[in-house]
């Protein structure tokens, strides 16, 4: 593969930079859950579009890395696209779709059906670090909730929902407890998403550029989303199966196919239904 | 009996002011102190040290915790006084909006106490909630709706009840009654001396109104310029005062 283009750094950042990222890395992944603070640099996209996550890629990224970047499970669509050329042009890594060959899997909001294994990285871009903000406008106070693990009052948003719907309408940004500690809200992937954080052997690290805060869940950590005795936590189920491959376990995306109401549910990861098709095929 | 609430020497200064000097009673299970005097004579400030929320320079404040351990309250670790503050005690905030939640439910609101101390059965919460809806005299179908929606009396209702939820042994209250119409005030006057009565409530009460005083307090402090100049029961302070400003105050009183 051709080197990263002449006048960057390797990775796009400084060396100092990436250094005190990583720094922020692994007391992330020391302490998992917990927010740590860095210095968030400014980046060529916008706030809101993963300056987070590919600060987090960017400083763990080595020669030998195969990088994948997912955009709502999908490999072709614009941000995912953008970002893998960005390091394709500032590292020069092999970058590829297949989410079995990735060494780091830069994603937004979504985790591959595929199941990870040892030693891939996935890097989330959040958006919104803080799960107690909703309830809590106040930093100092927010950290004083976590420092004293003082949580009971994050089951009034799911309280909330049930009173109102009769079920726990959160499907997105389902905060869950990582090992048993801390409150994390896992960026907004679905929660059909959530069982598959739990003792994960990949490792997951998060990264909000805005908010300048980086979390981790270590490998083979325990993940529990939040519910009541009487409310288990449930993902999501459809009636139809994927239009395209015909799976009935992956997550699907509803699509309007034309101006008379027709609509097909088809795979989220593009991936997956890919590869699923060939093998039937 | 041991004192609930044991107060010695409290003090407190802001720069150069003083604001609250020396002041110290003991407080007894199912007794209501009611705190009176003019704005700027340290009421509140007193009610916020007694209440863990601001940090006295002098003096000192214990409770008597359910297992009869003298706690001294702001050498408590962090996190035991912030338990106390929302099990074993409630605040009622002159304004109800300073108190609630008022972007979830009415149940959500009495639900978060019970939520805090680890309770995680919906139908469990639920039925508390609306049992202390019928307590505080509110129609329990109004469980699902925003405090927003309520009038000034029944927000206030709704926030007694969030407070007395987990059974609280010491409710502090700030001018529960000020901003409401007389009426309203009068019947939310009786339903705090039903509660008070039922639930052998200890309450340190923080007035101006000494009306409001006269009919739930046991006994008073009458506080001017940080100091209690006054004290004793409230029959015997607001028939017979003894201090020039005690009198002042109780001469100031309209008769209607």
């Amino acid at each position: 593969m051709s080197g990263p283009a002449a006048g960057y750094n390797f990775g796009y950042l400084d060396e100092q930079t990436k250094r005190m990222i990583r720094r922020a890395i692994l007391k992330a992944v020391a302490i998992p859950g917990y927010q740590v603070p860095f210095g968030s640099r400014e980046m060529p996209l916008p706030y809101g579009w993963g300056t987070g996550g590919i600060q987090v890629t960017a400083s763990i990224i080595g020669e030998d890395d195969v990088l994948k970047v997912i955009d709502q499970g999908s490999d072709d669509t614009t941000n995912a696209i953008n970002i893998r050329r960005f390091f394709q042009r500032v590292t020069g890594v092999t970058t590829t779709t297949l989410t079995g060959e990735a060494t780091i899997i830069q994603t937004r909001h979504r985790i591959p059906e595929t199941p990870l294994h040892e030693g891939q990285i996935l890097v989330y871009q959040v958006p919104i670090p803080e799960p107690l903000r909703w309830l809590e406008a106040r930093e100092s106070e927010t950290r004083r909730m976590h420092a004293l693990a003082e949580y009971g009052v994050m089951r009034v948003k799911l309280y909330e929902d049930i009173a109102r719907f009769g079920h726990i309408a959160t499907t997105y940004d389902y905060p869950v407890v990582v090992n048993n500690r801390y409150l994390m809200r896992p960026s907004p992937i679905p929660k059909f998403d959530n069982p598959k954080m739990h003792r994960n052997p990949a490792l997951q690290l998060f990264g909000a550029g805005r908010e300048k805060r980086i979390y981790a869940v270590p490998p083979y950590t325990d993940v529990v989303s939040l519910d009541f005795e009487d409310h288990p936590f449930e993902v999501q189920r459809w009636d139809a199966t994927c239009s395209l491959c015909g799976s009935a376990d992956s997550f699907l995306d509803e699509v309007i196919v034309d101006d008379a109401g027709g609509r097909m549910f088809v795979c989220s990861d593009s991936e997956y239904c890919q590869r699923q098709r060939e093998a039937i095929s | 009996m041991k004192p609930l609430l044991r107060v010695a020497e409290l003090g407190k200064r802001f720069g150069a002011r003083t604001a609250v000097a020396d002041v110290g009673f003991d407080l007894y299970a199912g007794e209501v102190l009611g705190i009176v005097g003019e704005s700027g004579s340290g009421k509140t400030t007193l009610l916020r040290m007694l209440s863990g929320q601001l940090t006295p320079d002098q003096g000192r404040v214990e409770f008597t915790a359910r297992d009869g351990e003298q706690l001294d309250l702001y050498a408590l670790p962090e996190f035991r006084r912030r338990l106390l503050m929302r099990t074993d005690w409630g605040y009622v905030h002159q304004q109800a909006r300073d108190g609630l939640r008022l972007a979830v439910s009415a149940g959500a609101n009495i639900g978060e106490r019970l939520m805090a101390q680890g309770d995680r059965h919906y139908g469990r919460i639920r039925d508390e909630a609306i049992d202390w809806l019928q307590r505080v005299e509110m129609p329990a179908e109004r469980i699902d709706e925003a405090p927003t929606t309520f009038s000034g009396g029944m927000q206030q209702r709704l926030q007694i009840a969030r407070n007395l939820v987990t059974r609280p042994r010491l409710v502090f209250m700030d001018e529960p009654t000020a901003s409401l119409d007389v009426s309203v005030q009068a019947r939310l006057l009786d339903l705090l001396r039903q509660l008070v009565a039922e639930l052998q409530l200890a309450v340190v009460l923080v007035t101006h109104d000494l009306a409001v005083a006269r009919l739930l307090a046991h006994r008073l402090l009458v506080m001017k310029d940080g100091r209690v100049v006054e004290a004793g029961l409230t029959d015997q302070v607001l028939d017979d005062p003894q201090h020039p400003y005690s009198q002042l105050l109780v001469s100031s009183v309209l008769q209607a």
